[in-house]
């Protein structure tokens, strides 16, 4: 089923669980991501872009695949919005659609070494594959 | 005291002292881990988005198996207690997922959040007592200059984990010094790792060690305590030579504290 932009980002908002229509743009929650400096849009206007509906130009961003998940904008936002849930939702709807997987099993010995926790692998595969 | 105990998929394997020394403490505690008959792998990170129910099934499995015994499950890795504790969250108060996962699971009795989700550090801290474990004490780490390093899964989000303050955290100091040392609180101790990113995106790892080790070496420190396989892994691969510190899991000093530290395995 095609849905356009406008649907697409109600959805995105709607299984975040987050209220954006709380979001005053202070940029606090870009303050406190640490992984800010290697994203192209940053986690305050990655809520502005869903203000206004736009999310070809989030699914197109390195954006989602920088975010940590470590949930410090969430906890710092004054308003209980959480930039980490809009990310993950936008992620989502990269990774759910079909051939759009990004990690393989095949490439995993090249990533790891004999210390790496299987807690990584399990974290990764969770995070960059449906 | 025997407790219902969810190792999760590393501490058997890669994590293997922050498992043994918990045991081999609680023995000297007056307690008992008792792993979960078939607990399933939590999947390591929360899974967010409202829409997710199967990845969580897992964690309800677990969480449904240990209140049909006592309603108690202690964890000890930091991703497994935070996954466990915000899948519980959701079994308790969102009623459109609990609704789906019990139609889903046809467990024998519904589960709707009622198991107390304990991370080890908690049962230390609200079971045992810090002030009862230092009486325990034949080791004290005295002199010792270690940072705690605390990361992210334990703290945030407070309003679900309600583990400690999140910004100025003191659980791990308040631990410490039951064991004698001399904890040093240092600025970004409640920073992120880098986590999963070691596997794709090591420089991002790399870039975030740095900063929290200089953070630490900054104050004074001069060896590092987590609770976390990935912070670990993290503090002491993503380190630079000629930053880097020693890292231990937190149960490691217990039980060096506590005399039951085998010295071959220092
Ligand atoms: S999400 Fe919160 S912290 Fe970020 S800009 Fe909006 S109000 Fe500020
Ligand atoms: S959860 Fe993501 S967006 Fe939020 S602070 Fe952490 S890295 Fe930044």
């Amino acid at each position: 089923m095609q849905v356009n932009e406008k649907e697409q980002a109600a959805e995105i908002v709607r299984r975040s669980g987050t209220d954006i229509s709380k979001c005053m743009q202070c940029g606090k929650c870009t303050a406190a991501c640490p992984a800010g400096y290697k994203m192209d849009i940053q986690p305050h206007r990655v809520v502005w872009e869903l203000i206004n509906e736009h999310v070809d130009v989030l699914q197109k961003a390195v954006t989602p695949w920088k975010c940590l998940s470590c949930f410090a904008c969430a906890e710092r936002c004054p308003r209980g919005v959480s930039p980490a849930a809009l990310i993950e939702s936008v992620r989502l709807s990269i990774i759910r659609q079909q051939g759009e997987n990004c990690i393989t099993v095949e490439e995993i010995p090249a990533y790891i070494d004999e210390k790496m926790p299987q807690q990584a692998i399990v974290a990764a595969f969770r995070k960059y594959n449906k | 005291m025997i407790y219902n105990y969810y190792p999760g998929c590393t501490l058997s394997t890669k994590a293997k002292l922050l498992d043994l020394y918990a045991k081999r403490s609680g023995e000297v505690l007056g307690f008992e881990l008792k792993e979960l008959v078939d607990w399933q792998c939590c999947g390591a990170v929360y899974p967010q988005a409202d829409d997710e129910i199967a990845t969580k099934l897992s964690s309800v499995r677990s969480l449904a198996a240990a209140a049909a015994i006592d309603g108690k499950l202690v964890t000890l890795c930091s991703a497994c207690h935070h996954v466990l504790k915000r899948v519980n969250d959701d079994m308790a108060n969102n009623s459109e997922m609990r609704d789906k996962v019990n139609a889903y699971l046809e467990l024998d009795t519904p589960y709707a959040g009622e198991t107390q989700v304990i991370h080890y550090l908690e049962l230390l801290r609200d079971q045992v007592g810090f002030d009862k474990i230092a009486e325990k004490v034949v080791k004290p780490l005295s002199g010792r200059k270690i940072g705690a390093y605390y990361g992210c899964m334990l703290l945030r989000p407070a309003g679900v984990m309600q583990f400690d303050d999140p910004e100025n955290p003191t659980i791990l100091e308040d631990f410490l010094q039951a064991l004698g040392a001399s904890p040093i609180s240092f600025d970004m101790r409640n920073e992120c790792c880098g986590g999963y990113m070691a596997i794709k995106e090591k420089g991002i790892a790399q870039g975030m060690v740095s900063e929290i080790l200089a953070s630490a070496r900054n104050k004074g420190v001069e060896e590092l305590i987590t609770a976390c396989p990935l912070c670990n892994y993290n503090m002491d691969v993503n380190a630079a030579s000629s930053e880097h510190l020693p890292v231990h899991y937190f149960t490691e000093l217990l039980a060096e504290a506590l005399g039951v530290k085998e010295e071959e395995e220092n």
